[in-house]
């Protein structure tokens, strides 16, 4: 009977919460190990998802339900920094040396944000009217505006796409997948707030996966009036009136650009998780060349990784949207129940 | 190629020697600012109290004549390799490079040894076919200004004037320029890397005075080799000038401090030039923004004579910054040389009469 055997899930973002209730719900003991004080992650600083504007506080909400109804342990406060297997079973412990024991382990812990005052040239933390995409969207759910910070409405926003992504000099030279399709969302919601304004997207290439994204697109050029323009920017600087100075270029036209703007905001990537590197230690858990957790095959089995046992769930293997970390972490519940299936004896 | 990354550059530092320095000069700025070298080679000997030698047979680096595609790559390799040889000959191990155009080709060639090893073999062997000398490889590699910086606090301790308006007690609004190929070429061969580099400001600091951030503080000061010296392209070079000027104008800075030879020329002389094209200057009336290398602040600060400097070589005129900071200096010997000879004087100073 796997019903009596326990999983412990590292994380109580949305892909942990997913793949808690989905295997408390086949009757398995699970008990899901958040750090922070409340389930969710970094959803809870969003304000509206893509391409729909949908309410992520639906969809936190939803996820809790869910786990509170199929008696999911949760357990707050508590980051865990090992990962071992003793006598059969792991046990997972903290830095003050709290302890848990499971047949099964999902790591859903998550990534961190490209912490873009390491982009020096753009001027985060150094000027104030360049914020992040994370910061916009802090803005927005708290006080549904955006002001200057000398509070005045910005008349030309700036919006920069691949911050800490695609970037060698970053050391981040993979994609981060969501931020083509947040950046234009956004760019929307400013429009719908300050109509008069004019908005900026500076791109390398648009990467639209997903259903939905290129007409969410083709809807902000139209009926927005949002200004995509293909070209890295170079650099960012204060004016004396604490505008900003953009230097970058228009590789369509073929020719460098210097713009004024009154507000940047910077889309950030998605970095591998900082505890990422301590779940490898004492466990043949490894990560790949990025630092995203390595499954054992990314095309047929992205969920479990390369210690037996130990399972991945959402953007601890690599940067996705909410609703591909929440059909991920579905499908890790799975493999953990096969896993145990195979090795209820 | 080593990739740095995950580093905040601003917060980055270099190695710098502490002593027993090989001195590699500037070209130009023996001939535009003579009084510079002068006084950094004064400063380190008598305030800092450190060994530093200046050898009389190096030559030119060839770095000019390399960044205009007349000398070839293997010249200027073999002509470095020579300086590196006189300061092996003498036995010194740091070298104290005077221009930015130096030091970027210094490095330049110290990493193409490092990452192609066939043309250091091949170097060596050209020097020691045209001239039978060897070489080591220096283990330090500092500009002027790393060694002003590393030292400002010594020299803030000895100095008799600060930057700050003796009238107002207000401390100095000063702009900084970074020579190009100081830190853009290698940006860990500099103090705080390359966007924010702090080897100016952080002198400017600890002199008393506030440094000055700009739109433009990170252009080119106009030189740039080719837009200079190819004739025809010099409205180009003064238009990037001008697009650093009407950048710091509206910060009223009361001066600019620079770590480059062609650039604290070219920033000097192109607001005489811009003027007189377009009637005003930058720093309001007729004089412009003075300009100083660190070496000349440095030597101010210390209580230097403004004219032992050489600053009645500038094109804007100093007198009014020395006012501002408190100098006690004679009017009268502006222009009076060595051995008290008079060396004539321009029309006038400043930009416009």
């Amino acid at each position: 009977m796997i019903k009596n055997k326990h999983v412990a899930i590292i994380g109580g973002g949305i892909a942990g919460m997913e793949a808690a209730a989905v295997l408390a719900k086949q009757g398995l003991k699970v008990t899901l190990i958040e750090k922070e004080a409340i389930t969710g992650g970094k959803l809870n600083d969003w304000h509206h998802l893509f391409p729909d504007f949908f309410s992520p506080k639906t969809v936190i909400d939803n996820l809790i339900a869910k786990t509170n109804h199929s008696g999911v342990n949760v357990v707050y406060n508590t980051e865990i920094s090992k990962i071992e297997k003793l006598n059969g079973r792991f046990e997972l412990s903290d830095e003050r040396d709290t302890k848990f024991y499971s047949d099964a382990v999902i790591i859903a812990s998550g990534f961190r944000l490209f912490d873009a005052t390491l982009k020096e040239e753009y001027g985060y933390g150094i000027f104030d009217n360049v914020i992040t995409s994370v910061d916009f969207e802090k803005l927005m759910k708290t006080e549904g505006k955006l002001l200057t910070a000398q509070k005045t409405e910005p008349k030309r926003i700036a919006i920069i796409h691949c911050v800490g992504s695609r970037d060698a000099k970053t050391g981040n030279t993979y994609c981060s997948k969501v931020c083509c399709i947040t950046g234009i969302k956004q760019a929307i919601e400013i429009n719908k707030i300050l109509p008069d304004s004019e908005i900026y997207c500076f791109y390398m290439d648009l990467r639209l996966y997903g259903l939905n994204f290129d007409s969410l697109y083709l809807h902000a050029q139209k009926q927005h009036k949002i200004q995509f323009i293909r070209g890295r920017l170079s650099e960012i600087a204060e004016r004396f009136d604490k505008s900003l100075q953009l230097k970058t270029e228009d590789t369509l036209q073929g020719r460098p650009l210097r713009i004024n703007v009154d507000t940047v905001i910077l889309l950030i990537g998605m970095e591998p998780g900082a505890s990422n590197n301590l779940f490898t230690k004492n466990n043949k858990v490894t990560i790949d060349e990025n630092g995203f957790m390595k499954p054992i095959n990314m095309h047929e089995n992205r969920n479990s990784s390369t210690h037996d046992g130990i399972f991945l769930a959402g953007t601890v293997i690599c940067p996705m949207a909410v609703n591909e970390s929440i059909e991920n972490a579905r499908a890790a519940a799975f493999e953990v129940i096969s896993y145990l299936e195979k090795n209820k004896l | 190629m080593e990739i740095k990354s995950k580093i905040k550059w601003s917060e980055y530092n270099k190695e710098i020697a502490e002593d027993h320095f090989f001195f590699l000069r500037s070209c130009i700025r023996q001939n535009f600012n003579p009084g510079a070298e002068k006084a950094f080679i004064s400063i380190l000997k008598n305030n800092l109290k450190k060994d530093i030698f200046d050898d009389a047979r190096h030559t030119t680096c060839t770095g000019i004549g390399y960044h205009t595609d007349i000398v070839p790559f293997e010249t200027m390799q073999t002509m470095i390799a020579r300086q590196f040889s006189l300061m092996t000959e003498k036995g010194y191990k740091n070298c104290a490079v005077s221009c930015i155009t130096s030091f970027g080709s210094y490095n330049e060639i110290l990493s193409t040894w490092k990452e192609f090893p066939e043309e250091l073999a091949k170097t060596r062997d050209y020097l020691k076919k045209a001239t039978g000398r060897e070489f080591e490889i220096p283990e330090n590699l500092s500009h002027g200004c790393d060694i002003i910086y590393k030292f400002r606090k010594e020299i803030a301790a000895q100095s008799n004037y600060k930057l700050i308006n003796i009238e107002t007690g207000e401390p100095l609004k000063i702009v900084d320029h970074i020579g190009c190929h100081y830190s853009k070429i290698f940006p860990e061969k500099g103090v705080g890397g390359f966007e924010y580099s702090k080897v100016l400001t952080e002198m400017i600091q600890a002199w008393g005075g506030q440094p000055v951030d700009y739109p433009e503080r990170r252009h080119c000061c106009g030189f740039g080799f080719r837009q200079y010296l190819v004739k025809s392209n010099r409205s180009y070079s003064i238009s990037n000038s001008r697009k650093k000027f009407e950048s710091m104008e509206p910060f009223k800075p009361d001066a600019i401090i620079t770590n480059c030879p062609g650039c604290n020329m070219f920033l000097d002389r192109w607001q005489y030039t811009l003027a007189q094209i377009e009637g005003k200057t930058y720093g309001g009336g007729t004089n412009g923004i003075p300009v100083f290398s660190y070496e000349e602040l440095a030597g101010l600060i210390l209580g230097y004579d403004p004219w032992k400097l050489g600053l009645q070589m500038h094109q804007v005129d100093v007198e009014p910054f020395l006012k501002k900071i408190g100098v006690r200096y004679d009017p009268e010997l502006k222009f009076v040389g060595i051995n008290g000879k008079y060396i004539n004087e321009p029309l006038f100073t400043g930009c416009l009469k």
